[in-house]
Parts: structure tokens; sequence; C-alpha cells
């Protein structure tokens, strides 16, 4: 099982460049359901197989679209986002790096009106759930295998980097989510927690944070509820401060902000903290041993 | 992007924020016009990209033309070295020359961005002049943080209370009012990501004026904020860095260490740094190649690092989503063919069209060192760093 994407899902593409089209077709090979893309101007065409609509509204009508994946370039997120968030789209996946924090400032706005709509990213790596053969983003398919191990992570090519942990040790995913790496995103690592405590198929849970912002600390305030174990790891422990690094949520500004202090808040929340980005996988399996879970 | 003090200046007095009254030079020349246009004393300020600039030696208080001008001449064109600079110190191309206000008290006041609200929020402490993280720290309930509703802006309640927690006379209010209201307008109309007014100053002839001010810019906006990005000193930059960013490459960090990294994605490349230092070595620095969509962007990043006379071997780090470890791998053999980099490297790749790329290595015949996993990748790249 899964969370957030599963075989009921009908993807639609907004923004068919050459990313979106390659992703689409990595997907459509990988088992998922993309049933339209949308490029303003370029409706009733079609690109690698897959139909082209003006609008999200045509792909919902004419496709039964229920899911968003977004490649549009950054200046036009904040539009293609709320196009979808009004056009009833209930899972919006946004792939762009690089959307202005104002713009996303707008789109949360928006959001607060529409409860029952998540976003995730931008500037993430979407959406896998392997047991449904479901894909809605850019990850590499081969890492993967079913499983009852949720991820969630800041970073994208830590979410590759987990899996592939995993895999090699014969542990498979229900679900990964890569929440995003900036300073405004549409899921927290807090909400993407709350839906994997609640889905009956995943054991437990890898959240992978990294330094900057208070996310984290956020996110362990309901591991103390949980039921199931976290294994976390926070990247940038040797991160300078004042730098951003990369990811624009990622710059130590402030006590909060260090990995020190997320490692701690995690810590005393009940997760299991690693302190080796290569100890990720090992670290699973030895909870999950630990608890009768393998 | 970070703004000087004197154009952060500009941008908040255009906006309603009153500023000392100052002139900025950047020739000695220039110097002569302040004598008209200023009382002294004044108060001389080097235009780094740098906080902490007082204890540094890079401003003073001087009383009369003469000292003005051999203060300034001390400063112009020489390098101020801050704690926050590192040995190097940035270059003191302009000065900001303002008259001196009569103190009476000083507050602080910033305007950021609270991602887990995702609105704006007002930071504020009747404790101004101070390090706000030293203040934080040692006494949090001096800082007050009052969020914004984007869709109305700052509303005249708030201020009251910012004002009340300041401890700010009546007859202040008024001009409170005008400040929040231009902070807020500055700070949406440019894009902001952070805008400090530290301190802000309530002169003893009842006058608010922001007497230091730090501005940035949130860097995605450059495409709809060509005035402000125009304005950028990249004098204030390190010149790897611009290089790497001439040629596309957005995220490339000088460190202190000696072990060169190339990877994709950030977070990736923090924790590549994160096993270099637990496997007992230091990275030369960070650098996320992105999607590295062609060779000609991995063979520039390399050129780089192969540069860096620090750097003592390198480790390229790759999980393809995106980015395709089939164009690294020919990036990696160009760069070595053209003799860009001659440290030793360390290369895994793993994810999109991997078999590929280790075929692409492979057939160069070029010598490299091949790691299964992260761990092994980094152990080996300090290894090879150490010989």
């Amino acid at each position: 099982m899964s969370v957030l994407l599963n075989q009921t899902s009908k993807i639609i593409i907004q923004g068919m460049g050459s990313a979106g089209s390659r992703e689409a077709e990595i997907s459509i090979e990988y088992g998922t359901k993309i049933v339209a893309g949308v490029t303003p101007g370029k409706g009733g065409t079609e690109k690698s197989g897959i139909p082209i609509c003006n609008t999200v509204k045509e792909a919902i009508d004419q496709f039964e679209g229920n899911t968003s994946l977004i490649f549009v370039p950054a200046p036009f997120c904040k539009d293609a986002i709320i196009e979808a968030i009004l056009s009833g789209i209930k899972l919006i996946i946004c792939i762009t790096e690089g959307v202005p924090v104002l713009d996303m400032m707008t789109v949360k706005q928006v959001l607060e009106n529409y409860p029952d709509t998540v976003l995730i990213g931008p500037n993430c790596p979407g959406i896998l759930s392997p047991g449904e053969k479901a894909r809605a983003g850019i990850m590499p398919v081969d890492v993967y295998m079913p499983g009852n191990i949720g991820v969630i992570s800041r970073s994208g090519t830590l979410v590759y980097e987990t899996v592939d942990q995993l895999t090699r040790l014969g542990i498979g995913q229900s679900t990964s989510v890569g929440v995003g790496g900036d300073p405004i995103i549409g899921t927290s690592q807090k909400e993407a927690l709350k839906l994997f405590e609640a889905d009956q198929e995943t054991a437990g849970i890898v959240l992978i944070g990294e330094i900057g912002g208070n996310t984290e600390q956020e996110a362990a305030e309901f591991i103390k509820l949980m039921s199931k174990p976290v294994i976390s790891f926070i990247a940038g422990t040797t991160a300078p401060p004042g730098r951003r690094m990369g990811h624009a949520g990622a710059i130590i500004s402030g006590a909060s902000g260090t990995a020190e202090a997320k490692q701690d808040a995690l810590k005393s929340a009940g997760a299991h903290v690693v302190a080796s980005p290569s100890d990720i996988g090992i670290t699973v399996q030895n909870v999950l041993k630990e608890l009768g879970l393998i | 992007m970070k703004l000087h003090e004197y154009q952060a200046k500009e941008i908040l007095s255009h906006n309603n924020v009153k500023v000392p009254r100052g002139h900025t030079i950047f020739n000695i020349s220039d110097i002569d016009k302040i004598k008209s246009q200023l009382q002294f004393p004044v108060v001389v300020k080097a235009q780094v990209h740098s906080g902490a600039r007082g204890k540094a030696g890079g401003v003073k208080v001087t009383h009369s033309f003469d000292e003005t001008i051999d203060y300034a001449n001390s400063l112009l064109g020489q390098k101020l070295v801050t704690h926050q600079t590192g040995d190097k110190g940035l270059p003191i191309n302009s000065l900001l020359i303002e008259e001196a206000i009569d103190i009476d008290k000083e507050y602080y006041i910033a305007l950021t961005i609270d991602g887990s609200l995702s609105r704006p929020v007002f930071i504020s402490s009747p404790e101004g002049g101070m390090d706000i993280e030293a203040v934080a720290e040692q006494n949090p309930q001096a800082i007050l943080k009052t969020s914004i509703n984007p869709s109305i802006g700052i509303m005249s309640f708030q201020v009251r209370e910012i004002g009340a927690h300041l401890n700010l006379e009546d007859e202040l209010l008024t001009q409170l009012q005008s400040i929040l209201t231009g902070l807020y307008d500055a700070f949406v109309k440019n894009d902001a990501s952070l805008i400090e007014i530290n301190p802000l100053v309530a002169t003893k002839d009842k006058q608010l004026s922001a007497a230091d001010t730090k501005f940035s810019i949130d860097d995605s906006s450059s495409f709809r904020q060509e005035n402000i990005f125009n304005i950028r000193d990249k004098t204030q930059e390190d010149d790897l860095e611009l290089e790497a960013e001439s040629n596309g490459i957005q995220n490339y960090i000088k460190l202190e260490g000696n072990i060169g990294c190339l990877v994709n994605g950030a977070g990736l490349a923090m924790a590549t740094m994160d096993a270099i230092k637990f496997s007992g070595g230091e990275p030369a620095n960070f650098l996320d190649i992105g999607t590295a969509n062609n060779p000609e962007s991995v063979v520039a990043a390399l050129k780089i690092i192969g540069s860096d006379p620090d750097v003592k071997a390198i480790f390229i780090n790759i999980f393809g989503g995106l980015a395709r470890t089939d164009i690294i791998a020919e990036g990696f053999v160009q760069a070595k063919k053209n003799g860009l980099i001659n440290q030793s490297t360390v290369i895994r790749l793993a994810g999109t069209n991997v078999e590929d790329g280790k075929k692409i290595l492979i057939e160069s015949g070029i010598e490299y060192k091949l790691a299964d996993g992260f761990a092994e990748g980094a152990s080996l790249a300090v290894k090879a760093s150490k010989n």
C-alpha cells in the first residue's frame, strides 16, 4: 500500500518540455497512468504518445486527471499551481526549482481555502509508491522495491540514496515523498509523517532532514505521539553557518537551524538518529529487527 | 543576493523610512562634496558585505574634514577583515559618510519570511544594536514576532503592539507606522528575504532613524528584479564561486579542506561533505551540479575544482535522477583528456543510466577509482587526499 499516490492516480503533466516528457515516458513504462499533458497553445497535439491540452480543466474534463505533476519553469509556477488548485486537482506535485518565495507565499494563501488539496514541493523529486507502480516525479525507478518503509526527505538525491540503501538490504518501501528544499513548501515533514502514521501498510518511516529552518523540530513534536518507529538523518552537520547550501532553505541562521539542534529534538522525541549518511539503511534494519518487524 | 548598506538605505528612504543624511563615495576625489552636504561630526562606514564592521576598524566618527579624508584614505582600496569574512577579508570600494545622529534609544526591527507560517514576520526587540542571535539565546522574551497576513499587510494594531513591546513613546508611533509600512512595501516590491534595521535609533529630537541596515534579496527572483540584480557588487564575492556561476553552476561554495566534491543535489552534496568528515577528511567545496544536462557544465565544474590549489583529491558522487550519470562520466572524461584535473579522483555513480556511465569510464582508459557506495567513496577520497 501507499500514501498519496496509487493505481487510481491519473496524472496530468503541466509543462511537457524535455524534462516533463522524458519523465512522463519513464513513468508510463513503469506502469503509471499519465493521462494528459498541459501546454498552453499546444492543445489537440500529442507528445511522447500523451495527448496535450491547453488547460488543466480540459485535462480533467477529457481525461479524468486527478493528480498534477508540474515541470513548468519557475517564473510561471505560481500560475500553474494555482490553476491546478482552482481546477479541482486534489494532489499537486511541483518539481520545479527556483520558485520565488513570495510566489509560494501567495500559493499557500490560496491553499488555505482548499483544505482537501495537497501540494508537494516545489523543488522536490516527487512521490513514488513501488507496490502501486505509481511514479509522479523524477526518481530512478530501479532502486525501489515494494515494502513497508515510508521515506520522507527535503532533498531529492537523498531520497534515492536512502531507498537504494534500503533495497540493497532487502527492505522495501511503501512510498517515498520528497517534500522539497525551499523555505515555503506545500506539505511539511510533519504533515507527511501524519500520512504515513495513518497508513496501515507502513511499518516505519525514514525522515531525511537538513540544516536550516525548524521544520524538523516541528516534526519531532509529532514523532512524540507516533506509534511507528522513525529513523532520521540530518544533512549538513559540517556545513558552515550563514552560507546557503544549494537549497534555498538550507542555511544555518540561528540556533534552531543547526544539525545538532535538529538531532537533539528528534532524539528526545524518540527517533533513531543516524550520524553518518551511509548508515541509514543499516540503522533501519537494526531497528526493525529489534522491534521484531523483520 | 546581499545589498550594501548604502544601497539598502536608498531603497528604504524611497519607501518612507528615514535614514541619516549621508553621501556615498567611491573615490577619494568625491569627498569634497560632503563639505557642502553634511555637517560634522560624521560617521564613516566601510561598505563591505559583512557585519561587525565597527569592531574590525571599518566604522569611525570623525569631527573635521581633514580627519575624514585621512580616515577615508586609510580605508578605500584596502580590505576589511571581520570575524565574518575569513582571513582574506573583503575589498572596501566605497564608503558611506553620514551625519552623526544624537542617539537617545536603540531598537531592533527586522522583516523576514517564516517558512512554517508561510508568512512575512516582523521581529522586534528593545535591545537594539545587539546581535539578535545573542539576544534570542540570552533574553528570548525581549524578542517579539509579529506575523503579517499578506492579503492585508501590516495593521495599525500590530504597529501599536510592536511599539508597546519596544516601550516606544506614544509620539513616535506615527513614525513607527510609516517605517513598518515602508519596510513591508520595500520587502514585497523587491523580493527581499531579509531586511534588518539594527539599530533603529530614536534621536533626542524625537526622530526614528534607520542607523544601520542589512538587506538580502531572494536569489530566485532575479528574472523579475533586474534593477536590483544590476546593482549587485561582485567584488564582495568569491572568484571561484563567480566563475562557477558564470558557467551555469549556481551552487558552488568554497570551503577550507582539500577534497574537491562534485555532487548532484544539495542534500546529497551536504551529506557527502558530512561523510568525508566522518572518514577523517575535509571537503574543499560544496558543489551541486544540479540536473547537469550537458557534459560542458560538468567539465566547467571540474575545471573549477581542479584549478583550486587546495584540492588534493576529487570525489564525484552522483545519484542520477533528472541528472544522467552518462553525461557526468562524459564530462569527467573530457575534463581529464583536456588536462583540467590532475588530482586523483574517486567516482561513485548510481541511478539514471548508470550502466552507460560506467561503460564510458571503462572505455576511456583513464585512471580513477570507482567506489561502490557512498561510504566507500568518501573513505577512498580521504585516503587519496593524504597521499
